[in-house]
């Protein structure tokens, strides 16, 4: 263990764990709440061709995947920094 | 070029290179036959677990699967990316850091207890070989296109060539290979996608082309393509869910934990050489997994619209006479996979929605996307390309699951538990014979297989989701649970969803042995068998939760290891095991 104190390890995991609550939300958000739950009230909505349900199951839950994967990991590289305990 | 021969070129290319590589990178130590000797980079390996994880079902399954469902199809195209987030967040970076070869050791070191790591090997058997039947199918229907015989025979020659495929090489030449199978895959199914895309819409981005309007009309492709399935009375294309909203939730969320569950993908994290590595790889992986994921619902919809165009031509007055079906209806015949049955007499084809009159009789959704450029009569080095790739895509996939299959059962059971003494030599023949043995009983069970490529696919993610997603994250984000909560929970969550899929599609999925057979009205809560996963899950956090608050708490040590890979620094490198 490298932290500097307990209470510093502490501080870290419960960053962690409130930044990946955050991003599963999103997560949740565009694919169960837009893509199923939410989509006969968006698909009133349209986007050229693409009713905006069906858009959000087929095309837009998938691109906001992969940028929450990458926010992750560049918000977590920064926690690490911030605690030191980045790996060279 | 006639496009047999042609086919025979490409593929015979592509799979002189493939075997190229893996001779090349020729596994020496049993530590490279299982991860690549470490430090691999991230978008390297982003790149070769995209080849891994895109599968057969990916590939020929599922827009064939879609272009039948519709919106209802999402739950595979939502379900098989958003896992990655999970992956990402929940286990990459922790299993990464606490570094040993296979999923079932770091549960039996995390449960400190031979019996969890028995437990976890059987799960990841039952639901790896369930994943190879799917593989099973799709190389069957590419085979049996591709030589134009019958699916079995299709199938037979497809187990010979994965025998020698996966048995040749290890994990090091699997990694580069995968790069070089991903390539192929991604140009398959994207150049296809490009030309039809072209063709019906005028823009050359099947993303943006299914939203687009047709070529000289003012009128959008979905509304043209949602008129065309109603007029035969088939459900609107872009509104139709799959059976229920609550179906549809807990089909998503079941591919969603079961791809995060899956050991053949998280094994691959073990070969990046850090802690951020291992989230970034995630990353680059799901872009790579992306391209082929946003194009494949264009490749669904226009699929469909060209078949029903072609069989059916909603302008014309009357129907296709069958003497003059076109060449691809021809070939397909050949396989047994597509059917006609003139049911009125008056040689032409009939296709509805109606059973009764409908004169198509089998459509086997597997063969929509090796089918496609073909139906909207593309160029002849197309059509090989696809197969090409479909044949990528299988066999990058089925060695894989095969390597974790065969690894569970050599280094686990055998060196682990069995007899730790066993030499290298010896273990990498057990991991050898492992695989013949797999692909041998899962081919067996693919000549009747319990779904098409995707469906049965999504039994195995049911399976991977219900019996280790839960245990892994547990065991990082849990310090409290122990032995007994995890072994409990993993036979609940797996005997659950077994018992639950057996009793709809039939033990080993063999169909007259069901014994409640696979009507919708004997479902639990309307809930289809794939999906079931989901529940099996909610069961295993349930039971392990509630015998670990009854238990005795880990021992200290454990605590600490929970401690030590919650932490990215200090990694091991994955060269010193």
């Amino acid at each position: 263990m490298s932290f500097k104190s307990e209470s510093d390890a502490k501080a870290y995991w419960k960053e962690n764990v409130g930044l990946m609550f955050k991003l599963l939300v999103v997560w949740f958000a565009v694919s169960f709440g837009c893509g199923i739950l939410l989509v006969d009230v968006l698909n009133e909505i349209r986007i050229g061709g693409y009713k905006l349900g069906f858009w959000f199951a087929q095309q837009g839950a998938i691109y906001t995947f992969v940028v929450l994967v990458f926010v992750y990991s560049h918000l977590m590289g920064k926690l690490d920094r911030k605690y030191g305990v980045h790996e060279e | 070029m006639e496009l047999q021969t042609l086919t025979y070129l490409v593929v015979g290319f592509t799979f002189s290179v493939y075997i190229g590589i893996a001779l090349w990178a020729r596994a020496g130590s049993t530590k490279e036959f299982y991860v690549a000797g470490g430090g691999i980079h991230p978008i390297a390996n982003g790149m070769a677990t995209a080849a891994d994880w895109m599968s057969a079902a990916s590939f020929i399954g599922m827009a064939g699967l879609i272009a039948f469902l519709g919106y209802g199809g999402s739950v595979f195209l939502m379900g098989w990316t958003g896992g990655f987030v999970l992956l990402a967040m929940l286990l990459a970076p922790y299993l990464r850091k606490y570094g040993k070869f296979t999923v079932p050791e770091f549960i039996g070191d995390r449960f400190y207890s031979k019996t969890a790591r028995i437990v976890a090997v059987i799960c990841l058997i039952v639901a790896s070989v369930t994943y190879v039947i799917g593989q099973m199918k799709g190389i069957g229907v590419a085979f049996s296109r591709f030589l134009e015989v019958d699916y079995g025979t299709g199938l037979l020659v497809g187990m010979v060539i994965v025998f020698f495929y996966a048995v040749l090489g290890g994990m090091k030449g699997i990694t580069y290979t995968q790069i070089a199978q991903y390539c192929v895959l991604i140009f398959a199914y994207t150049i296809p996608a490009i030309f039809i895309s072209l063709n019906l819409t005028g823009n050359p981005i099947p993303q943006l082309g299914l939203g687009s309007t047709m070529v000289g009309s003012e009128t959008f492709l979905l509304d043209r393509l949602d008129q065309v399935v109603m007029d035969l009375g088939f459900a609107e294309y872009t509104t139709s869910a799959r059976l229920s909203t609550l179906n549809m939730f807990v089909y998503t969320l079941s591919l969603m934990i079961g791809t995060a569950g899956l050991p053949h993908v998280i094994i691959r994290f073990f070969t990046v050489p850090t802690v951020k590595a291992a989230r970034s790889s995630a990353g680059w992986a799901l872009i790579f997994i992306a391209i082929l994921y946003t194009t494949a619902p264009a490749v669904a919809a226009m699929a469909r619209f060209n078949l029903m165009e072609t069989i059916q031509p909603a302008t014309a007055t009357e129907n296709l006479k069958y003497d003059e079906r076109p060449q691809w209806f021809k070939n397909w015949e050949k396989t047994g996979l597509l059917k006609f049955e003139d049911k009125n007499g008056d040689g032409r084809i009939q296709y509805t929605a109606d059973k009764a009159s409908n004169e198509m009789v089998k459509v086997d959704r597997d063969i929509m996307v090796l089918a496609n450029p073909e139906i909207a009569k593309l160029p002849n080095w197309v059509i090989a390309l696809v197969a090409a790739g479909g044949l990528a895509a299988a066999l990058s996939t089925a060695a894989g699951l095969l390597l974790a299959i065969a690894s569970a059962i050599s280094h686990d059971l055998l060196k682990g538990v069995f007899r730790p003494n066993i030499s290298d030599k010896q273990e990498l023949m057990a991991s050898r014979v492992a695989m013949a043995g797999a692909i041998a009983f899962s081919g067996y069970l693919g000549f009747n297989p319990p779904d098409f490529a995707a469906g049965t696919v999504a039994l195995a993610f049911g399976l991977a989701a219900s019996s280790i997603f839960p245990v892994l994250m547990m065991g990082i984000f849990n310090k409290r649970i122990n032995k007994e909560g995890a072994i409990a929970g993993m036979l609940t969550g797996l005997s659950v969803t077994l018992l639950y899929v057996f009793q709809h599609k039939g033990v080993m999925f063999i169909a007259d042995t069901s014994f409640l057979g696979d009507l919708p009205a004997n479902w639990f809560l309307g809930i289809e068998p794939n999906a079931f996963g989901a529940v099996g899950a909610v069961c295993n956090f349930a039971v392990a939760f509630a015998v670990s608050a009854v238990t005795k708490a880990p021992p200290k040590e454990v605590q600490e290891l929970v401690e030590h890979i919650r932490v990215p620094m200090g990694v091991e490198a994955a060269q010193d095991h």
